[in-house]
């Protein structure tokens, strides 16, 4: 409960920030120091401090596992204002709304990584959408960024749409007509068709939230159009967010049948895997390509969606973690650049040593190169699956999916390191840089010593 | 404490050079070689209980059920050593290189020592795969950034092919790790494995993880990386892949596949060994066909790695003997060629054969140690490959894995004459014959290069005459790694 207070409140307070404190920097100042504070609450929350003893009548349940990645979700977002606080900031002349818009997403993270009834899943989607589509078209005078707007919109309210309809039919089937996962989990109907149409609804709808192939097509096209600070938060957090829920409902509604829907995940699995790499190998641009990248991403994490183990609880941690880290790193060197090119690229290593280095940690971990985080968070999606038996098809294709990953990713390495080039001017101050080190340690000590974060989901306090 | 010791040396060595100035980073390497060198001789001096030897720490243990196990063994040693005494010989015989960057260069070299060692020296399936990849990305970064022109396209190539390989080798590895009985990745726990397996779970098992090891050796048809990346990567580089890198895939076929998978190995033997037959024929009758000096080698690597492969598949005592201390021999003898292609390039600028001519005359020192080089390449007496190749030949003969066993040994023998016919015609023309524009005012080579070939030669000599102490060195490693293959009575 804390992270949702605070982050509600805390949004309000940012925009009515932009009233009385009139310097961008002082803006920024406000967000990092209401991020901290967020995650200070967040972190108290697993740590057993409850500060608002609010009841909500079961609809929302907080466990460790909603609770950890309330705060992965965020400390990347602490790394990301800290990296592009200015930049966002800079979008247009309302910067202390767009930090308001931000943590109104947290807020609907937090609800909807704890919740326990399909109406509360609805609302915490809702509050993740709706600032969205407004932070899409933050731009105001750039028609990209205008379309990519209208076009979120529009398929994200038909999404909603067909989410509320899928609802509709769980509370139909569930015996006591309840809106709750446990009463879905356990009722009569279970496997019963106006259950699985109610199910299919609702996964494609969430499909859509977190971009699996078929649901993907606005992906690149949004990605592409917002803001770079805004796809950097839309492709990281916001995504691994919606993941989280899409993870929750699946494990607590539907786990007991398995074998009922397994194949249908499994599918969109090997479809959101094999569009995702094959399209983003033909990109020109790097923002692109890490759009249909981050489909890719979503392919590996519906390998854990697929099994519900010890093992996918685990590694969703650290792949959302990772993940989102990553990618952070990545666009935050992306932002401060006017090319997008794989050539925008050339000559990096020269003229910004410490950038490359580190976009070369965060390319690594993104492609599963052991030693990285990345690696380790592949490694558990693939054990989860090798685990279940009988799926070893499905290994085999999300693996030579990674082997296809490594050459886009690797081509901004090669572009950096290997090819000659006059690198373009890229406004980097000392700290910028600090923070992308700390980062890529971050990744790297993920890579070795997983159970710094892992172990947090077991350590229960009352 | 040594395994530690072996791996964390070059590793913080190789962290530290990134911060060195460029001069000092090529002594520092040289340094850091020196003090692994003088490590491994230590690790093989002690006897062979030592607890100095071995190594286990918990790590990822309640995640993933994995320990950090190294340890040095019979197998690991011999290749311990041929890696810790390459790297000084690279180091010294390329020492008037001059790199851009040089400090970097350095260090990823020693960062790719630190890979190569923990390769050798993993006990546990995960820590393994850790270090194949780990030994991997620096060679990568060095093709790529020191190679040829073509150099990109050529390493990239090569990249893809092994990181493919090594994801199919990371699922066999998830495979086995859920087949064990108490879900452990450690080596002992493998080799307890396969009794819970099925021959025909091995069956395709095998080929996952073989494909691994059959890109990196290479074995014919996965070989078409290698000459494009071997011609393109700066010679130090080469001498690395070329040397100790195709090891990793005969180790790992010796220690991670037919021990662990004893019936796949056995099912599958005698396709392995028609591909090796094929490839070693291939690549002979194309390394005739060569005119580029690094090319010619390549695809002369090609035909003696398919050689140890074939032996490995036989089974038998002399057959797995003569690889291992083949793979100690060909890794000093193809060295020992890089660095006089090096030689020839740096002088020449050419590498072209048929622009080169008559050096015998105005390099002498040069052209004996060539000679004597390509004899041992060629496998004559006296010279340390022989007695590594005819304990191969008379363990392929002997074999009774296969009813093809006289077969293969007539094929691969041809491919030892095919062997002399190029590498002969390369001293030819190359040596002899009449000294052209380009050579006319060639100079023979300087007291590093001398010390550095002197030394592969002697290395040559002696194991040639006197191979006893390696026959003794790798007896007790035979006789375990036999005991855990499957042979047929």
């Amino acid at each position: 409960m804390n992270s949702i207070i605070t982050s509600a409140v805390l949004g309000v307070i940012m925009m009515f920030s932009g009233i009385f404190l009139k310097k961008n920097s002082s803006i920024v100042a406000l967000a990092i120091l209401s991020i901290l504070l967020l995650l200070v609450m967040a972190a108290m929350d697993l740590s057993g401090y409850h500060f608002f003893p609010v009841d909500t009548h079961n609809m929302l349940d907080f466990e460790p596992f909603g609770l950890l990645f309330n705060c992965i979700a965020f400390s990347c977002t602490l790394a990301y204002f800290l990296l592009n606080g200015r930049d966002i900031a800079a979008i247009g002349n309302n910067p202390g709304e767009y930090f308001a818009l931000i943590f109104f997403v947290l807020c609907g993270i937090s609800i909807a990584s704890s919740f326990s009834s399909l109406l509360m899943l609805f609302i915490g989607i809702e509050i993740i959408s709706i600032p969205l589509y407004i932070l899409t078209g933050s731009d105001k005078r750039n028609l990209k960024s205008n379309e990519a707007s209208l076009k979120y919109f529009l398929m994200g309210a038909f999404s909603t749409g067909l989410m509320l309809l899928g609802i509709a039919f769980l509370y139909g089937a569930s015996d006591k007509g309840s809106f709750f996962l446990e009463d879905l989990a356990l009722g009569r109907a279970a496997g019963s068709p106006m259950m699985m149409t109610g199910l299919i609804l609702l996964t494609s709808s969430m499909a859509f939230k977190v971009s699996a192939a078929p649901f993907h097509f606005w992906t690149p096209d949004v990605y592409d159009g917002a803001p770079t600070v805004v796809t950097s938060f839309m492709a990281t957090i916001v995504k691994a967010g919606a993941f989280i829920a899409f993870i929750r409902l699946f494990a607590n509604a539907f786990g007991d049948i398995k074998p009922d829907w397994r194949i249908f995940i499994a599918i969109i699995a090997v479809c959101t895997l094999f569009i995702g790499n094959i399209t983003a190998v033909f990109q020109q641009s790097v923002k692109r390509m890490l759009a249909y990248s981050s489909i890719a991403q979503v392919g590996f994490m519906l390998l854990a969606l697929l099994t519900l183990n010890t093992y996918a609880s685990e590694g969703i941690i650290l792949y959302t973690a990772v993940y989102s880290i990553s990618t952070i790193g990545i666009f935050a060197i992306l932002v401060r650049m006017k090319d997008f090119s794989f050539e925008g690229f050339n000559g990096m290593a020269r003229q910004y040593p410490v950038v490359a280095f580190t976009a070369t940690i965060f390319l690594l971990s993104l492609a599963g190169i052991p030693l990285t985080g990345g690696f380790l968070a592949k490694y558990y999606m693939i054990a989860s699956v090798m685990q279940i038996g009988s799926w070893l098809w499905l290994v085999i294709f999300a693996l030579l999916c990674a082997a296809i990953s490594v050459y886009y990713y690797f081509r901004v390495i090669q572009a950096m390191y290997f090819k000659e080039g006059v690198a373009q001017h890229l406004e980097i101050s000392p700290a910028f840089q600090a923070m992308l080190i700390l980062l890529a340690l971050i990744v790297v000590l993920l890579g070795i010593f997983p159970e710094l974060l892992i172990n947090r989901l077991y350590i229960i306090y009352v | 404490m040594v395994p530690v010791l072996l791996i964390g040396i070059p590793l913080l060595a190789g962290l530290i050079g990134f911060s060195l100035k460029d001069v000092a980073a090529k002594k520092w390497a040289l340094f850091a070689s020196l003090l692994v060198l003088g490590v491994s001789i230590t690790g093989i001096c002690l006897p062979p209980s030592s607890k100095a030897l071995l190594f286990n720490t918990p790590w990822m243990m309640n995640s993933l059920g994995t320990h950090f196990a190294l340890g040095m063994d019979g197998t690991g040693q011999i290749l311990c050593l041929l890696t810790a005494l390459s790297f000084p010989i690279i180091f010294i015989s390329t020492w008037k290189e001059q790199y851009k960057n040089a400090k970097n260069f350095f260090s990823l070299m020693l960062l790719s020592l630190a890979g190569l060692l923990g390769v050798f020296l993993a006990m546990d399936a995960l820590v393994f795969y850790f270090f194949w990849e780990l030994a991997l990305i620096p060679v990568y970064f060095l093709a790529s950034q020191w190679g040829g022109e073509r150099r990109i396209a050529a390493t990239f190539k090569f990249f893809i092919y092994t990181f493919l390989g090594s994801l199919m080798m990371l699922i066999g590895i998830i495979y086995i790790f859920f087949q064990t009985t108490n879900h452990s990745f450690s080596l002992a726990a493998f080799y307890d494995a396969h009794m819970h397996i099925n021959s025909g779970t091995q069956a395709w098992l095998f080929w996952l993880i073989f494909i691994a090891f059959a890109v990196k050796m290479p074995i014919f048809p996965f070989h078409t990386w290698q000459p494009d990346t071997y011609e393109q990567a700066p010679t130090a580089v080469t001498m690395v892949l070329s040397g100790l890198m195709v090891k990793m895939g005969v180790f790992g076929l010796l220690r991670w596949l037919a021990p662990v998978l004893p019936m796949g190995t056995y099912m599958w033997g005698d396709t392995v060994s028609g591909l090796c037959i094929i490839g070693m024929i291939y690549a002979s009758l194309i390394a005739m066909r060569q005119d580029d000096l690094k090319r010619l080698v390549a695809y002369s690597s090609i035909a003696h790695m398919g050689l140890m492969c074939l032996a490995v598949f036989a089974t038998t005592d002399a057959g797995i003997q003569g690889v291992l201390i083949q793979m100690f021999n060909h890794g000093i003898n193809i060295i020992g060629l890089w660095v006089i292609v090096f030689l020839i390039e740096k002088q020449f600028k050419t590498r072209k054969i048929s622009e080169l001519g008559g050096l015998a005359g105005k390099a002498p020192v040069l052209t004996t140690m060539l000679v004597i080089i390509t004899l041992a390449n060629i496998a004559l007496p006296l010279t340390n490959a022989f007695i590594g190749e005819f304990l191969m030949f008379s363990g392929i003969y002997s074999s009774k894995a296969t009813t093809y066993n006289v077969v293969f040994t007539v094929t691969a023998a041809i491919t030892i004459i095919l062997s002399a016919v190029y590498m002969l015609n390369m001293v030819q023309r190359v040596f002899y014959g009449p000294a052209n524009a380009r050579t006319e005012n060639a100079v023979d080579i300087g007291l590093n290069e001398k010390v550095v070939l002197g030394f592969i030669v002697l290395v040559i000599l002696i194991l040639g005459v006197y191979p006893e102490p390696a026959i003794r060195l790798t007896q007790t490693a035979v006789e375990s790694l036999l005991s855990k293959m499957y042979v047929k009575p």
